[in-house]
This record gives C-alpha cells, sequence and structure tokens, in this order.
C-alpha cells in the first residue's frame, strides 16, 4: 500500500481522470493533484503512458523518459482520458460508447480548477432547476423554471444512477440550435466522480449529444473539472464547440464555489428539498451505500 | 470595430462592458485562449507581441491593453465626456493613477485566479498577498470616498473608466481564493457598479448580486 494522506479506501479503488490525451505535451514530464497526493505523468512518442507519485527525480517539465519510472501506478487510456488509480483499481471503467462513434465530434472543452468537493460539482451538473437563473437566455429562461416530473433508478446492473424523462425548455440548448426547445435529458452517473448528460442532438433528432463531467479531486475541497463533449455537428469548428462549454461552466463556478458547506451532506435531512431533487437524493444514497468519506459528510450513525 | 476576445478573460469583459454602457456595437473574434494559447501564436503576435488580450481594431487602429483600450474608446465614443474627463486635470490625473492600480489588480488577484482556475504556475501565495495589499487600499479609499458623498473611485458625481478596469477581478477574486469579506466599501461599490445603465455581466459575474 502507498503511504497517502487520503485513507478512504471507497475513493482511493477509483479510477481518476488526470488529464485529456490531446493536452499532453509529449516527452516532458506532467504534475498535478489527486486525493491529497502529487502526481506525476508522461507519454512518450510511443504513446506509452505512466503516472507515478511524484519525486524529485523527475520533476515537472524534465524530459520524460518511460523507462526511468521505478514506481509506476495502474493507468488506463479511456474515453479520451488517461486515468490512474492510487488504489485497487476496479477491472473496469465505465462504458461511454457514443465517444468510439466514428462520426462523432469528441471535443474536450477545457479542464478547469473549481473550490469545491467533486460531489457538489456532481450535483449542480444534475440539476435542471439551475438553468434559468444560471445560464440564463442559453440553457434556460423565465418563465420556463418548471422541472417536470422524471424518472431517477440506480441500475442494479451497471451500478449508476440514471434519470431519464427529463425534460426543459431551452432558448439555445446547444451551438447548433437554432431557436428554443424542448428538450429531453437523460443523465447517467456511472462513477462517483463522473456524469454524463445526454440530450438530443439539434442536427439529428434521433440522436444524442453528449457532456460529460469527468472529476479529479485534487483535495476534498478542490478539484479539477475535466468538461466535454461529444455530439453530432458538422457544422460548428471544434473552438466554437469548446467556447461555448466555457461560457456555460464559466457560469456555474461561482456557483460551485459558494456552496456552503463545500463537501456534500450525505444525510437526506441534512438539506431543503429544493436544493436535495429526487437525482440528488437518489445519489446521495448511492454514496452512502458505497461508504464514502472523502469529499462528503457522511450520514451519522 | 473588432475586439478579439475571450469569454473568461476579466481583461476582455473591461472593453465588452465599456462598449456596452457605451452603446456602440462591435464585432469579436474569438481567441482559443485555453487551452489553445492562441494568444501565443504568430498571427496574433503579429498583434500584439506582448501575447496578450485584449486587442482591438478600429478604423485601422490595433491597440492592446486594457486600459489604453479603455481610454481610447472614452476619448472616441463617449459623447458625454464624463467617463474620461479630459478638460479637467485633477480627475484625469486621477483616472490614469487607478487605471494603473488595475494593472496592479490584474497582477495579483487575476493571478491567483489563473493558478487555480487554469493551473498557471506561478506563486499563489503571492499573488493573493499582493491582491489583499491592494484591496485594502481600494476600500479604505472607498469608505473615505463614501464618507464625502462620492460614489466612484475617482472624484466627481460619474463613474470614469477607472471604476471599469477596477471592477472585473475584484468581482472576479474569490476564484482565485480571495474573499471580499474584509472590504464592506469594496462590496458596496460593486452593487453600484452593477446599477449602471447598459451593465453587462459575464461568466461569473452575474448582473445582480444574486449569488453572492
Ligand atoms: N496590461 C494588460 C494585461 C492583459 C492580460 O494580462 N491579459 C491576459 C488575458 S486576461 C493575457 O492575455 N495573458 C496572457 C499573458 O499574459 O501571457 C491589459 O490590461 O490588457
Ligand atoms: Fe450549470
Amino acid at each position: 500500500m502507498l503511504d497517502l494522506n487520503c485513507k478512504d479506501s471507497v475513493i482511493l479503488n477509483q479510477w481518476h481522470p488526470l488529464s485529456s490525451l490531446e493536452e499532453i505535451n509529449k516527452g516532458v514530464v506532467h504534475k498535478t493533484r489527486l486525493l491529497d497526493a502529487s502526481i506525476s505523468y508522461g507519454i512518450d512518442d510511443e504513446g506509452t503512458l505512466s503516472t507515478w507519485l511524484s519525486n524529485d527525480h523527475l520533476k515537472a517539465g524534465q524530459p520524460y523518459n518511460a523507462a526511468a519510472i521505478t514506481d509506476p501506478l495502474p493507468v488506463k487510456h479511456a474515453h479520451g482520458y488517461l486515468w490512474t488509480c492510487l488504489g485497487e483499481p476496479p477491472e473496469t471503467l465505465f462504458s461511454f460508447s457514443e465517444f468510439y462513434e466514428s462520426d462523432r465530434r469528441n471535443v474536450p472543452t477545457g479542464v478547469f480548477g473549481v473550490h469545491v468537493s467533486a460531489g457538489r460539482a456532481v450535483e449542480n451538473f444534475l440539476d435542471m432547476g439551475h438553468f434559468p437563473f444560471v445560464h440564463t437566455g442559453i440553457l434556460g429562461e423565465e418563465p420556463h423554471t418548471e422541472v417536470k416530473e422524471y424518472d431517477v433508478e440506480v441500475s442494479e446492473t451497471r451500478d449508476e444512477v440514471v434519470a431519464t424523462q427529463c425534460q426543459f425548455y431551452q432558448p439555445q440548448a446547444a451551438l447548433a440550435s437554432k431557436e428554443g426547445a424542448m428538450v429531453d435529458y437523460i443523465y447517467r452517473v456511472p462513477h462517483v466522480n463522473c456524469a454524463l448528460l445526454y440530450k438530443s442532438s439539434p442536427t439529428d433528432e434521433s440522436r444524442n449529444d453528449v457532456i460529460y463531467l469527468f472529476l479529479q479531486p485534487m483535495g476534498q475541497e478542490q478539484i479539477r473539472a475535466h468538461t466535454g463533449m461529444c455530439v453530432v455537428d458538422d457544422m460548428n469548428s471544434h473552438e466554437d464547440i469548446r467556447y461555448f462549454q466555457q461560457t456555460i461552466f464559466g457560469q456555474d463556478k461561482p456557483i460551485l464555489e459558494n456552496q456552503y458547506p463545500k463537501r456534500l451532506p450525505l444525510d437526506p435531512r441534512a438539506e431543503t428539498p429544493i436544493r436535495a431533487d429526487k437525482t440528488a437524493i437518489a445519489f446521495r444514497r448511492w454514496l452512502s451505500r458505497k461508504g464514502l468519506t472523502y469529499g462528503v459528510i457522511p450520514v451519522e450513525a | 470595430m473588432k475586439l478579439y476576445d475571450y469569454e473568461l478573460s476579466g481583461n476582455c469583459y473591461k472593453i465588452r462592458l465599456f462598449l456596452s454602457i457605451l452603446n456602440k456595437s462591435f464585432e469579436t473574434q474569438t481567441v482559443d485562449f485555453y487551452p489553445g494559447q492562441e494568444h501565443k501564436s504568430p498571427p496574433m503576435l503579429a498583434l500584439n507581441p506582448l501575447g496578450q488580450l485584449p486587442i482591438i481594431e478600429d478604423e485601422g487602429k490595433v491597440l492592446r491593453d486594457a486600459q489604453a483600450i479603455l481610454t481610447y474608446l472614452a476619448a472616441k465614443y463617449d459623447e458625454t465626456g464624463e467617463w474620461y474627463p479630459l478638460q479637467d486635470p485633477d480627475r484625469l490625473g486621477e483616472v490614469a493613477q487607478w487605471l494603473a492600480f488595475a494593472d496592479g489588480i490584474t497582477g495579483t488577484a487575476s493571478a491567483a485566479r489563473l493558478h487555480d482556475g487554469l493551473f498557471y504556475d506561478l506563486d499563489v501565495e503571492a499573488a493573493r498577498a499582493g491582491a489583499h495589499r491592494l484591496f485594502r487600499i481600494l476600500d479604505e479609499h472607498l469608505w473615505f470616498a463614501e464618507q464625502a458623498g462620492q460614489s466612484w473611485i475617482c472624484s466627481g458625481n460619474h463613474p470614469t473608466i477607472a471604476d471599469i478596469a477596477c471592477f472585473p477581478y475584484v468581482i472576479l477574486s474569490e476564484e482565485g481564493g480571495i474573499s471580499r469579506q474584509d472590504y464592506p466599501a469594496i462590496r458596496r461599490w460593486c452593487d453600484r457598479v452593477k446599477r449602471i445603465k447598459g451593465f453587462i455581466g459575464m461568466s461569473g459575474v452575474f448582473p445582480t448580486s444574486a449569488a453572492a
């Protein structure tokens, strides 16, 4: 076992995202934080990836040589990201089949540091109620503030929280939208720190655009939020799609950073029902059952 | 007029905000600042060798630096003459003084925000300490101004481009871990700025203080 500050095996035994593969400069050492530990990573010209607990021999910015890494951590290369694990790595990572469809545009839209716990950020992502007030004129607009009844379940086969039949009026659901429309949403939380949303694509009604949020807990109250889109859109440039998503995320940031407490309370009685809607309640229960303690306020026994 | 723009940049926001207040239309060209670093690309360096935003192009003139651009826009397009009081040497000097101060806020509060939000490699503790030092000075200044019945950074009854230049990185400071809790006069001034006719927000800045 590694000597780490974080002792929560639930969070240690997960794959955690460190960087979009697209963004890793080849041949140099990069450094970041994960679960209060300093982690280094690199990729060489052959595509060999490694991650390791940072040490003084291989500092950030120095040349990366895979052969020089004596204590590598587990790595996974999936869904466009580099993932690592500081405990027992699970055999598989959640599925994300759309990512691998040949006509998809996969656009990592940036990684942002946010002073909040991962759980709070996931919950904000799942909450449609804030659209008209925070993303005014884009993802929502008064007086269309109603969140219609929808379904939530914890899928037994896949161990994930799924919300379906969600509907919301959106003035500009995506960059490719020409007018306001009722938009259908599906949310998935297939990983304690990752969430995906599926919404009908403005260019092809039969398919869904996917927006994802993969969170890297740097500490209990600080995250790196990896955001991205996987869309059916042959009109807009990579940069325009990215810019649209960054505008949205920039609007969420002060909301996230003003959450109090910064950690997610798992006790269903801890917060008023407005803030803890159906999906949030299911998500908190699911985390509770897993026994998560990192970045949350566990239910008192 | 064209603004080379990036939504999350507070310095670009200074220009968008002021043009909105002046009710002057303009086009924008989005620069892939993050993560693309497009502002460091050869075509952008040809426009601004410092590799920074904002930059404007207006009737063939290319201008960089938010404070310089505000000065130019006010002198050229503000028909009231209030935002940059050319005829009043005392107030003009004050405006220049606080425009320089605004760049100091960029060097500290904005740096801390870039560190925390976009992972820039810099001494964040020094940046935060520097920002608190400037905020303390601004807060005291605004407190005395209020005591004298004045609402804005420079003397007189009308806001100036100094208010526009100082506002963005003050209001975004929490993204860099800099609380405004100890600066009540700054908080009241922020609310007044938000009530200026033509005020617009940006991602991270809400038109009213509802989110705070
Ligand atoms: N003094 C300049 C500072 C501008 C500045 O720092 N711009 C940032 C964006 S908000 C930038 O381009 N930074 C890149 C760099 O400094 O390398 C101004 O006020 O315009
Ligand atoms: Fe949001």
